[in-house]
């Protein structure tokens, strides 16, 4: 892992000003930290991965990658949007457990690219919004308007999801019969 | 074919010097005082590889060394002991003088005893509990003249001067180098004195002459059998090694041109001092023998992009019928010797990851030897099928699961001498190992004449643990398979009453992991029979492309048995997706893998019923629809996901979207384990594997 794109390097912090790649959800403002971000691409066809939790999308075939495909609305809790020509997938590489990853992130559109330095990030507040605070590195405004930053490597951690997909799937089928309580190995 | 056990020296070197390497790397990272227990396994496994490799080429003294090493570190990995300074020295001054025999024994000559003796002596110290004392390892290990554990006579000094005419009458000098180079440690020198000056020199004309020396245990024919066509026109001399080294020669002598197809001079002192063993040790990538030794990860990288070529492949010949006229057919033409050329290559890449089964098969004899001596009885090992290639990954994973049937046979299935002779049969037992080739798949067979597994104390064995409930009738085939189940290895009475049953579980489950399975039969009196079937490679798989819940998935095609129509009223239902369907007499399971996958009930008028044949048993799978049958390229899903039971892996279809692969016994699995939490029903017969206890 180089240091660069380490998100937590304090020296990095103080001083150099850092690329955020801004997009939209609902009618919120997010950002990640751009050496993430690997490429934008437009919606397209997943393959459904079966027993695992709605916003995992399914899985796409990246240049011969097998890769995840997280819808971040439903990942948030918010209503499932119908996909269209403005849907995009973030392609994330995300550092867990010491491996790098590659997953996607489908969001409502991509705004812009914005240089932030950290002097203009302020820590989260401790807030209930539309997110869950444990992902937010921190908030920004630009152009008059906030910016929330996205600790993506804990947002797109594969246990996390993991655990998260088991209760909503559980949330989702009390009614049904027992579903296979998937082993995670 | 037989196999000659040289040809594996080489490797056995190889990777002991990589582990060596390893160990040496660990041990020199570590903190002493605290190191991890992942560390601690690491140098353990090094150690206990050498140990094994040793004992099969028969490096006696390596071996030795190696289990004390094993020895000491078992007490570290127990905890009883500290990785501490002291012992971290230790245990590097016995990786120097491991490689040292390694090295002594790769150039046929020993090491000094004295150094080994001193530091054995340290090392039996340090296990029998006492502190590890401070000397430290005589640091001249100096080499010193001691024939090769298994060449009695040194070798042969060979004086070659072909007539200068050889060349044109066909015969190649460095072919015959290079056949010698494979009879030993072969070593050469060319003499040039000969040599004319450029404009004198006619380019068919051999000028050279060679001074050479082959080590190890040759005879004379075998030598003189390379030189046979030219020692007519040659004058050739073949003497026994006496001293050591080759002689000054008399005429002058250049390092220059080697004939020996090797890129690099090789220094015409065979004998290494202990200085120059680190080098020896480099020099062994470039000795001569045309391999190269690749990463594993570089053939897989190959292996993936010969993948994509083959999708790709697959997507552009779909474009057969797009083009008409002249265009269309030269179209057709080239997509076709495109599909050739690529199915070529894929071949040829996957050939790079497969290496005859004889790696494993190779230490048999030894154990077989040293068990049977163990235990008092005779066995007679049989090899057959030693040259049956089989992927790399594959082997690696079977020679435990290898090792425990063979270990099985010989501790419980072959009975002691005299019980043989009082069943009429001869003293010896007889342990076969075969390994074939048989449509995309390898079987091995591990087959010993012993006394056969009574079903009916297996039977009773399962019974007493609650394995099987009431008195119903189980057929022998099915009693058998109760060994694979995990509660029958655990329990030692049960192993005491069935001979047998110890950690076979683990090896049902090792060998299912690859996409395998064991099958086992025996007659009571006469023997028993393992049959391991395992996949070729783990590159690719035939699949059979089926829709459900409107998505595409891969069966493995070799799983399936039929297909059928399903018959509503031939369905009686068991639980919500899981239901028994009459097939012709039988009731078989049927799983909905739709409503299993949760996948909205597809509007399916007409679902069809797979019919896939698992541990012998028939599932019924209903699909929606059946597509065109395929060859796929395997790829982990887990690699950025986790894995999901049910899907074994991934793959990339022709349209280059991704299509899951099934795992029919991970589908089992889920529905035997759903069936139980609904109703307490455990799948008949296949509870032996399925069933969680």
């Amino acid at each position: 892992m180089n240091e660069s794109i380490s998100s937590g390097s304090e020296v990095g912090r103080d001083a150099i000003p850092r690329q955020y790649l801004s997009f939209l959800l609902e009618d919120e403002a997010y950002a990640v930290d751009i050496l993430r971000v690997r490429e934008i691409r437009v919606w397209e066809h997943v393959t459904p991965i079966p027993n695992t939790a709605a916003f995992i999308k399914g899985v796409i075939n990246l240049r011969g990658t097998l890769v995840p495909i997280i819808d971040l609305r439903e990942r948030f809790g918010l209503d499932p949007r119908p996909y269209g020509p403005r849907t995009v997938v973030l392609v994330l590489v995300v550092a867990d457990a010491g491996q790098e990853r590659t997953m996607g992130l489908v969001v409502d559109g991509v705004s812009n690219v914005c240089t932030l330095a950290p002097d203009l990030i302020s820590p989260p507040p401790d807030f209930g919004g539309a997110v869950h605070a444990e992902f937010i590195t921190g908030l920004a405004t630009l152009e008059g308007r906030m910016l929330i930053l996205l600790d993506s490597d804990r947002l797109l951690n594969l246990a996390e999801i993991y655990a998260v997909g088991q209760v909503q799937q559980q949330a989702n089928l009390d009614a049904s019969p027992p579903p296979p309580s998937g082993e995670g190995d | 074919m037989t196999i000659d056990p040289r040809q594996f020296h080489q490797v056995f070197f190889e990777e002991s010097f990589e582990g060596l390497e390893a160990m040496e790397q660990a041990l020199l990272t570590a903190t002493p005082g605290q190191v991890e227990a992942e560390t601690i396994n690491a140098i353990f496994r090094v150690a206990h590889t050498i140990k094994g490799g040793a004992a099969t080429f028969g490096f006696e003294r390596i071996a030795a060394l190696a289990h004390r090493l094993e020895t000491l570190l078992d007490q570290m990995r127990a905890g009883k002991r500290l990785l501490d300074e002291p012992a971290i020295e230790l245990l590097l001054g016995g990786v120097d003088l491991i490689r040292a025999m390694i090295e002594g024994a790769r150039q046929g000559i020993g090491i000094d005893d004295e150094a080994q003796v001193g530091y054995i002596s340290r090392l039996e110290q340090a296990i029998k509990g006492e502190a590890i004392s401070p000397t430290p390892l005589p640091s001249a290990v100096t080499a010193r003249p001691e024939p090769a554990p298994k060449a009695p006579a040194p070798g042969w000094r060979i004086r070659f001067r072909p007539d200068p005419s050889i060349l044109a009458h066909g015969n190649d000098v460095v072919l015959m180098f290079r056949e010698l180079s494979g009879l030993g440690d072969f070593q050469v020198k060319a003499d040039l004195s000969a040599l004319p000056s450029l404009p004198e020199l006619e380019v068919e004309r051999c000028y050279l002459a060679w001074q050479a020396e082959l080590r190890g245990a040759v005879e004379r024919r075998a030598v003189e059998e390379v030189f046979e066509w030219v020692a007519d026109e040659s004058e050739l001399e073949i003497l026994p090694i006496q001293g050591r080294g080759l002689p000054q020669p008399a005429a002058p002598v250049t390092d220059e041109a080697v004939p020996s197809g090797a890129g690099e001079a090789v220094p015409a002192v065979a004998v290494p001092k202990a200085a120059t063993l680190q080098e020896a040790v480099r020099r062994v990538a470039a000795e001569p023998g045309g391999s190269i030794r690749v990463s594993i990860e570089k053939v897989d990288a190959l292996v993936d992009l010969v993948g994509e070529l083959v999708i790709t492949q697959s997507m552009l010949s779909r474009l057969k019928g797009a083009v008409v006229g002249e265009l269309g057919e030269r179209l057709v033409a080239g997509l076709n010797q495109l599909e050739r050329h690529t199915r070529n290559l894929q071949d040829s890449v996957l050939g790079m990851r497969m290496l005859p089964i004889a790696f494993v098969f190779n230490r048999f004899p030894r154990m077989v030897r040293d068990l049977a001596a163990g235990l008092g009885k005779q066995v007679v090992l049989e090899v057959q099928g030693e040259s049956t290639e089989i992927d790399k990954t594959v082997m690696e994973a079977i020679g435990d699961p290898l090792m425990h049937l063979v270990r099985n046979a010989i501790d419980h299935g072959l009975e002691q001498p005299q019980e043989r002779r009082s069943a009429g049969k001869p003293a010896a037992g007889r342990l076969s190992l075969s390994a074939r080739h048989r449509s995309g798949s390898i079987y091995v067979e591990v087959r010993d004449d012993g006394r056969g597994i009574d079903p009916a104390k297996i039977l009773d064995a399962a019974r007493a643990k609650g394995l099987l409930s009431g008195d119903a009738p189980v057929d022998a085939e099915a009693a058998l398979n109760l060994l694979f189940h995990p509660g029958f290895s655990t329990a030692a009475e049960v192993s005491d009453i069935s001979g047998r049953g110890v950690g076979l579980d683990v090896v049902n489950r090792n060998v299912r992991a690859l996409g395998g399975s064991v099958g086992i039969s025996s007659d009571l009196g006469r023997g028993t029979l393992f049959t391991l079937r395992l996949p070729l490679t783990l590159a690719i798989l035939d699949g059979q492309l089926v829709q459900v819940g409107g998505s595409n998935y891969i069966l493995p095609l070799e799983a399936i048995v039929e297909t059928i129509r399903l018959e509503p009223a031939r369905l009686s239902s068991l639980a919500h997706w899981l239901e028994l369907y009459l097939l012709r007499d039988d009731y078989i399971p049927v799983i909905h893998l739709a409503r299993l996958f949760q996948c909205r009930e597809a509007a399916c008028e007409r679902p069809l019923v797979v019919i896939v044949g698992y541990e012998g048993h028939r599932v019924g799978l209903v699909v929606e629809q059946l597509l065109h049958q395929q060859q796929v390229v395997i790829k982990s899903l887990e690699s950025n996901f986790w894995k999901v039971e049910g899907i074994s892996a991934a793959t990339i279809l022709g349209d280059g979207t991704v299509g899951l692969i099934l795992d029919i016994s991970g589908l089992i699995q889920i529905a035997g384990r759903v069936l139980g939490e609904t109703t307490g029903w455990r799948p008949h017969r296949t509870a032996s594997s399925e069933a969680r206890p």
